[in-house]
């Protein structure tokens, strides 16, 4: 379905510094029995967030009372592990609306763009420099301007720029989905496969 | 076209419209579906007042929630039943053949897609499952995709995809003793790394390759995703087209024939360029094993793990495990063996397993989890016996389903206890809550399942 406009924004960050968060530590399996999509947010991290009793497990970072807002900055290798959109669902339902990381995982990376999330790739480097501020100052605002692929800590004069293809930035800023774009290419697909020959 | 690679050949000739500054649009000729990742694609569809554009190129099964015991009843468990017959209802509304519980070609889609010969060389196949990768053995380019994107194929039989970028990894030389294409691939992640593959496209090449079994490509392809890649294949041979002769789904005749000479050309050209290659020696393979919480952490089963003492998630992942940097592996008691799954649930699997297991018991601290790959798997396992080899040392043979690769059905692997697994992930929680995984091959869990600890299956064959 064709999602909300993604507008910039500004917010405090939740920092998660560990490498390889697949997405069965995002939402695990068994959480995945629904069969509409609503509630996964409560799902999130579910086995890091709570204890087996339920209770919360306060060392963890989205329970950390310190750390909220709308982005979260990520270890490397973000998301990686099995295709389920349900993560992408989780993250979108808890409220975040943008992921830093130096490295997403490829399924997890179109999921994300097709559910209105942003993937903002930045160097090792600049993750480092990133994870640190927040881990100083938690209270550290970033801005994320898609429009000019920037994000932006003013008083800190960080300003780091992130690659997306024009396409689907565009989808992002005029909520635009690839259903409705395919849907608009169905004469041509017609015409594919009418004039397919299988020879490669 | 003389310097294109396999992987060009069968993607471009699949691109509907390249997008300026965006990614292509992607014919799609063979979609598979299952219970979970399918629900809320159908129910968007339906919002949008749309059917399935094309019904005939999407076959379904149900995999990941059904139990692996009492299949003729009705499952007990409510949530699972709801996705089960949900599949069936928007199955029947949309006209798509779905192999259910009672259908002899149900089971893990992965392995029904080959077996039926469903999939064919050069095909572009989908399915919102990661080890769609599987198919890649076929030489077909196969990828996961998320739910939005199965909405996608419905609507329009077509996805948008960025071109990924392209690897090759060559094999070459004879096997050691034990190794199979599951110590391969655990050996080529643990030298890339879990995300050494992301944004490429793997071929897998040389002469170690093309002597794999069509049953031990797949193994190997399946698991491409865990280095990060979208997916892997191998060009088609001859071993290829004698394992598609004849299937149900096969093509038959003249057009049989036809198909051959297709095939044939699906190769790379001898000048074809690679973003990335790698070379391994088959001879520095050795039988594999994880000792971690991602399949990148694995290593020779009689090495020690290594010390990594200043990356934090290392050392979490110890943690997590009860391990220790520096310690060997072998001796250590396991609690549960599972061989099963879309990466090991084939039937050369389960000859492999038997034939080790055969003659000796299973030990008493071992409780074993024997699940076929699909019920045509199950018949095999029976017609030639390997059931009462099972038996006769101890072992229960359970039936079809994804099992405890991901425990969304009742085999759970309790907290803290830990099973040397033939599937394909060991993250936190994957076969279960708290459980510790080990990622091995056949070999490795049956000798495991016998001797009631880590064991190098070398010193158990003759």
């Amino acid at each position: 379905m064709s999602f909300k406009k993604f507008k910039e924004f500004t917010s405090t960050v939740v920092p998660l510094a560990t490498e390889n968060i697949d997405t069965d530590q995002i939402i695990p399996a068994r959480f995945l029995k629904a069969v509409e999509r609503k509630g996964f947010g409560e799902k999130l991290f579910h086995d890091w967030r709570y204890d087996e009793k339920g209770n919360k497990i306060a060392s963890f970072e989205l329970n950390d009372q310190r750390y909220s807002g709308k982005i979260l900055l990520a270890g490397k290798n973000f998301g990686c592990g099995s295709s389920r959109e349900h993560a992408a669902w989780a993250l979108y339902d808890y409220g975040f609306r943008a992921i830093i990381s130096s490295y997403f995982a490829d399924i997890f990376t179109n999921n994300a763009f097709n559910n209105g999330l942003l993937p903002i790739q930045v160097s090792e480097d600049e993750l480092a420099v990133l994870m640190k501020q927040v881990a100083d100052e938690p209270d550290s605002m970033i801005e994320v301007n898609l429009a000019h692929q920037k994000i932006i800590i003013t008083e800190k004069k960080i300003k780091y720029s992130f690659e997306i293809n024009a396409y689907k930035k565009e989808c992002l800023i005029k909520g635009y989905d690839d259903f409705s774009y395919l849907q608009s290419m169905l004469t041509d697909i017609e015409k594919y496969e009418q004039s397919r020959n299988t020879a490669f | 076209m003389e310097n294109n690679t396999l992987f060009d050949k069968i993607w471009d000739s699949h691109v509907v419209k390249k997008v300026a500054g965006g990614p292509n649009v992607l014919y799609i000729d063979r979609h598979y579906i299952h219970e979970v990742t399918s629900p809320v694609a159908f129910g968007n569809l339906e919002g949008r007042g749309l059917k399935v554009l094309r019904p005939e190129k999407t076959i379904a099964t149900m995999d990941h929630n059904i139990p692996t015991e009492n299949q003729h009843l009705p499952i007990q468990d409510l949530l699972s039943r709801n996705q089960v017959e949900t599949l069936e209802e928007n199955c029947k509304a949309h006209g798509i053949k779905l192999f259910d519980l009672n259908h002899d070609n149900l089971g893990i889609v992965h392995v029904i897609g080959p077996e039926l010969g469903l999939t064919q060389p050069g095909m572009t196949v989908v399915c919102g499952d990661s080890h769609t990768s599987t198919h890649g053995a076929l030489g077909s380019v196969a990828f996961g995709i998320g739910t939005s994107e199965v909405e996608m194929v419905f609507g329009t039989q077509c996805i948008m995809q960025s071109k990924p970028k392209k690897m090759r990894i060559s094999i070459n030389g004879n096997l050691n003793k034990a190794v199979t294409s599951k110590d391969i691939i655990l050996y080529i992640i643990s030298k890339i790394s879990s995300s050494g593959g992301t944004g490429y496209f793997i071929e897998f090449a040389g002469n170690t390759i093309r002597n794999l079994s069509m049953e031990a490509r797949m193994s190997l392809c399946n698991m491409s995703i865990e280095c990060g890649a979208r997916g892997g294949l191998i060009a088609p041979d001859q071993l290829t087209f004698e394992y598609l002769k004849g299937k149900d789904y096969s093509p038959s005749g003249e057009d049989w024939k036809k198909k051959i000479m297709e095939w044939t050309l699906l190769k790379s050209d001898p000048g074809a360029s690679f973003d990335m290659e790698y070379s391994y020696e088959a001879a520095d393979i050795f039988p594999m094993i994880t000792y971690g919480t991602n399949p990148g952490m694995g290593m020779d089963i009689t090495g020690r793990i290594p010390h990594n003492n200043a990356d934090e998630s290392f050392k979490k992942a110890l943690d997590y495990m009860g391990f220790e940097a520096g310690e060997k592996l072998i001796g250590k008691p396991v609690d549960f063996v599972f061989v099963g799954s879309c990466t090991n649930g084939r039937i050369e699997d389960f000859r492999m397993f038997a034939n080790l297991v055969k003659g000796r018991k299973k030990a008493d601290n071992i409780t074993a989890w024997i699940v076929p790959g699909s019920k045509s798997v199950e018949k095999e396992i029976r017609k030639e016996g390997i059931v009462e080899i099972l038996e006769n040392s101890g072992f229960a043979l359970r039936q079809p389903g994804c099992s405890a690769c991901l425990a969304m059905n009742d085999d759970k692997v309790p907290a803290g206890n830990y099973a040397v697994s033939t599937s394909n992930r060991n993250f936190e929680g994957r076969q279960g809550p708290g459980a510790r995984t080990l990622l091995a091959s056949p070999l490795v869990a049956a000798a495991a399942a016998v001797t009631g600890v880590i064991t190098n299956p070398v010193e158990l064959l003759e």
